[in-house]
């Protein structure tokens, strides 16, 4: 057992003296957290004032269209498929299989973020945004849920877009062999990253679309 | 001798890629598997909410979101394979995030 | 490692690397030049934000307007406030001391993530330079309180947009070091060096991670709320709109509780490095010392609503948040009983970081002491939003945090500089801050529970007699700091060279050249024993020299690795 573990020591001096993944692994979790606690301010904030509107809430939400909801769920669920596949294929070393899930994952988060557009631009459209005539006549917790729809929402999509940059510079290490069967943590971590933007709108999406 | 070094490096080779793989190889089908899981659970959530139940609408949503997560965290996050401390992690945090809901409703909820 | 050998015959003060001069500096990626540009950062800011609280002070002196007017005072207060809280005491410890030791206190080469730490320093110099900008630009500083309370911070003309920018991106530069010092502490421990065995600085600075992971999120997204209700009025904050201001200072609490612990917890581990130094034992009760910071940090979380008793939230809320208030008292009455019996039949030798050591259990004490009294309910409703609390948050502040950065700055001077500043000198400027600091904030207390309210640039004549002494106090207690560091700048130029060990401390900063060299040890060192071992060594300096492979010590960082 000693002897052992000697030699994992040794093999640890050889092989690379820099490379931690596990350590790059917890980094990335515990940037996850914080990312979930972002979030969290405003789930809180969502709590609150829909316990307290409760009605004005379901007003609103009426307004959404819940297919287009569901399609972008069906979307990002998918997305975090082919990541989790991405992985699974460099590990066999399967670079071109490896490529193919990423850009397939970034395809889904364009049409996602596609659909968002479409229906911001559809509200804002008919007058509802933060100081838009539409959402003057309105009751209280119509407006709040409108503001809040806005800014998680939106903030989510940031983290989209934010994810999207990632894959993107990962595939350009894969395809430059920087990132490899042995050496992937960079790929796991975004993927990590991207996991997180999907749990949140897993959560986001009962709770703006499917309150009826 | 040699023998020995040998065996150092086999040795040393197998943790290498024990540590960077992390050992496991999941098959193409669990993933999809998961993800057969996911958009099942998904449509559900929007048959329910079809259906009206009230206030059991809102938590029913919810504890399908936390199952979906669950999924998606144990999964495709790969904390099955991760060490414990990870998921200590994941805990620790969890449980905070709640004492702030707790806290913040032992206010809103006897105003 | 072929250079490394060559690297560390010079200290990390000389060494020339791939940039040299001042590149060599703000492109470093070395955690003890990071930490001592930090320092420099950190010091000027917090010299303007003492010259404000002068000016305050000057403004008290007598009733009406003295030197300023109310709306300048407005902002003086707030920009103390966030000066204090955001660019000094958060960061400080952590910053400057826990970058300089806790790697070498854990036997390492450096942190985690040396790139990323070089990354928070700018994100710090941004920050403070936007809060900097933020006083002359759109409509003049802020005036709000470090507080940001809502609806005034989404109604104030002043500039507050660009403060709470500034705050945000702070917070966002203490999460990352956070983060990294997490990572650290789990991955780079020297083998043999079990959590039980860490000095208990790094788990101070462990407990403070936490929370600046898992706390300052929360403020982070409640600032971004308030630059977006002032630009767009989303109304989640407004009560015109339905909004609740309660709800942000919940959000604002759930935050801002915690960060008190940010800034003490550390402090709180250095004083358990010095006594046992000075004291010459062990530490006594180092588990539940240990523990106990886990403990503040956890209970920590728990206790945000005390700051809002007379907010308006339900009764229900205020009576379990002030219980729950009450819990803190126990793991820091561990701490302190701890303390003080490290002392009990030690054979101390009496010396400036001690001073100031002692200083502070005085000091702390009458502000946890009086914590008590703010935390119960009724006693608060009385001396809430008056001099009693600003008494009670400088007392643990500034007497906590503040003075135990000045003992640091002491106790770690030699292995910083590699120089010896005048002892003589040190206690006298000691005593000086502790005369001036208990006559500019004992007077508080008793004008607080007199009724005079915090945040006013005026007063009624009774409370005069007060003010003066508190102004008079407020002059000694600057005399003081300023005698500090003059001592200390003039040891950096003049002092003569310090050794290796001059405390006879027992952790593993004091095994290594003062200053340290460029990766700190030649070999990653082998641990066989507790941190405050007085009668043996309980390192291994150079395992291979002494044919000792990390058998042993490897096993036991396996083992450990899962952690
Ligand atoms: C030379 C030292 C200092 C002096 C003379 C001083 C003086 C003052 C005064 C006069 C006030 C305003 C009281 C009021 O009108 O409400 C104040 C507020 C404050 N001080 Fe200090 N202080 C000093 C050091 C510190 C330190 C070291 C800290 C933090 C570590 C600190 C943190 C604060 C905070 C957070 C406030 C509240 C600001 C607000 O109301 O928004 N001060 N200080
Ligand atoms: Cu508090």
């Amino acid at each position: 057992m000693t002897e052992h573990s000697e030699i994992v020591e040794h093999a640890h001096e050889a092989g690379h003296v820099h490379r931690d993944d596990e350590a790059s692994k917890m980094a990335m979790w515990l940037f996850l957290f914080t990312e979930l606690l972002l979030f969290g301010g405003l789930f809180l904030l969502y709590g609150a004032y829909r316990f307290e509107y409760a009605d004005g809430f379901k007003v609103a939400a009426a307004d959404m269209n819940s297919f287009i909801g569901a399609v972008n769920t069906i979307i990002l669920l998918t997305s975090s498929l082919s990541v989790a596949l991405s992985i699974a294929a460099i590990q066999r070393n399967q670079k071109k299989l490896c490529l193919g899930m990423l850009w397939f994952t970034i395809l889904c988060g364009l049409a996602f973020l596609v659909n968002k557009y479409f229906e911001w631009s559809h509200e804002i459209h008919n007058g509802i945004y933060p100081g838009g005539p539409a959402l003057e006549n309105m009751s209280n917790g119509e407006v709040l849920y409108f503001g809040l729809y806005y800014v998680m929402t939106g903030l989510h999509g940031l983290h989209v877009i934010v994810g999207l940059i990632f894959i993107g510079f990962v595939m350009v290490f894969i395809s430059r062999d920087k990132i490899t069967s042995t050496n992937f943590q960079k790929l796991e971590n975004s993927g990590l990253y991207w996991h997180l933007v999907d749990i949140i709108w897993i959560f986001l999406f009962p709770l703006f679309y499917l309150l009826h | 001798m040699s023998e020995y070094s040998e065996s150092v490096n086999t040795e040393a080779e197998a943790h290498l890629t024990e540590a960077h793989t992390h050992g496991h190889l999941v098959g193409y089908g669990t993933y999809i598997m998961v993800w057969l899981g996911l958009v099942a659970l998904t449509s559900i959530t929007v048959t329910i909410a079809g259906i009206h139940l009230g206030s059991l609408t809102l938590i029913a949503a919810m504890l399908i979101a936390a199952v979906k997560t669950s999924l998606v965290g144990y999964h495709f996050m790969h904390l099955k394979f991760d060490n414990m401390i990870i998921k200590v992690f994941v805990l620790v945090c969890l449980v905070i995030f709640l004492a702030f809901w707790i806290l913040t409703f032992s206010d809103l909820s006897f105003r | 490692m072929a250079n490394g050998s060559l690297a560390n015959e010079v200290s990390y003060l000389e060494y020339q690397g791939k940039h040299k001069g001042i590149a060599g500096w703000l492109l470093t990626v070395d955690h003890k030049r990071i930490g001592l540009m930090y320092l420099m950062a950190i010091m000027v800011f917090f010299f303007v934000a003492m010259t404000l609280g002068v000016l305050m002070r000057l403004e008290m002196l007598s009733p009406g307007q003295t030197i300023m007017k109310p709306q300048t005072y407005n902002s003086v207060f707030t920009l103390h406030g966030v000066i204090m809280v955001f660019l000094f005491i958060i960061p400080a410890i952590p910053a400057v001391f826990g970058n300089f030791i806790l790697p070498i206190q854990l036997g390492a080469k450096d942190v985690a993530f040396p790139r990323l730490n070089l990354f928070t320093w700018y994100l710090y110099m941004t920050g403070a330079t936007l809060a900097i900008v933020s006083l002359f630009t759109g409509g003049g500083a802020a005036d709000t309180g470090w507080t940001f309370y809502v609806p005034y911070s989404i109604r104030s003309a002043q500039n507050v947009t660009m403060t709470t920018l500034a705050a945000f991106i702070l917070g966002f530069s203490t999460i990352v070091t956070g983060l990294n010092f997490i990572v650290t502490i789990h991955r780079l421990r020297a083998p043999g060096m079990t959590w039980f065995r860490m000095p208990l600085f790094a788990w101070g600075l462990y407990a403070t991670s936490w929370i600046q992971v898992l706390a300052t999120p929360v403020i982070g997204i409640t600032l971004v709320l308030i630059m977006l209700e002032r630009f767009l009025g989303i109304g989640v904050f407004d009560p015109a709109l339905g909004g609740d201001p309660i709800l942000y200072q919940h959000l604002f609490w759930i935050y801002s509780h915690p960060a008190v612990y940010i800034m003490i917890l550390p402090a709180m581990g250095i004083v358990s490095e010095i006594l046992p130094t000075f004291a010459r034992k062990d530490i006594f009760g180092y588990k539940q010392i240990a523990i106990s910071s886990l403990g503040i940090a956890l209970i920590g979380y728990l206790v945000w609503g005390h700051h809002m008793f007379v907010s308006g939230m339900s009764d229900t809320s205020r009576i379990i948040f002030s219980l729950l208030t009450f819990l803190v008292a126990i793991p820091t009455g561990v701490k302190i009983f701890n303390w003080v019996a490290t002392l009990y039949k030690g054979s101390i030798k009496f010396s400036a970081p001690l001073y100031y050591v002692l200083a502070f259990i005085f000091i702390f004490s009458i502000g946890g002491l009086t914590g008590l009294v703010l935390g119960a309910l009724a006693t608060d409703i009385h001396v809430t939003d008056t001099y009693f609390v600003v008494a009670h948050f400088h007392y643990v502040m500034f007497g906590g945090m503040g003075l135990m950065f000045f003992a640091t700055m002491h106790y770690w001077f030699p292995k910083m500089f590699g120089k010896m500043y005048n002892e003589k000198v040190a206690v006298i400027a000691c005593t000086v801050i502790v005369i001036g600091f208990n006559m500019l904030y004992f007077p508080f207390f008793i004008l607080g529970y007199m009724g005079m309210p915090r945040r006013y640039y005026d007063y009624l004549p009774q409370f005069q007699g007060w003010h003066v002494l508190s102004t008079v106090g407020s002059w000694i207690l600057v005399g003081g700091i300023v005698f500090m560091f003059g001592n200390l700048l003039y040891a950096l130029l003049k002092g003569p060279k310090a050794s290796m060990n001059p405390w006879g401390g027992t952790t593993l900063e004091w095994k290594v050249p003062s200053p340290p060299p460029l990766e700190n040890f030649d070999e990653i060192p082998i641990v066989t024993g507790g941190p405050y071992v007085h009668d043996k060594s309980t390192y291994i300096m150079h395992p291979s020299r002494e044919k000792i492979h990390t058998n042993g010590g490897a096993k036991s960082a396996k083992e450990e690795a899962a952690l």
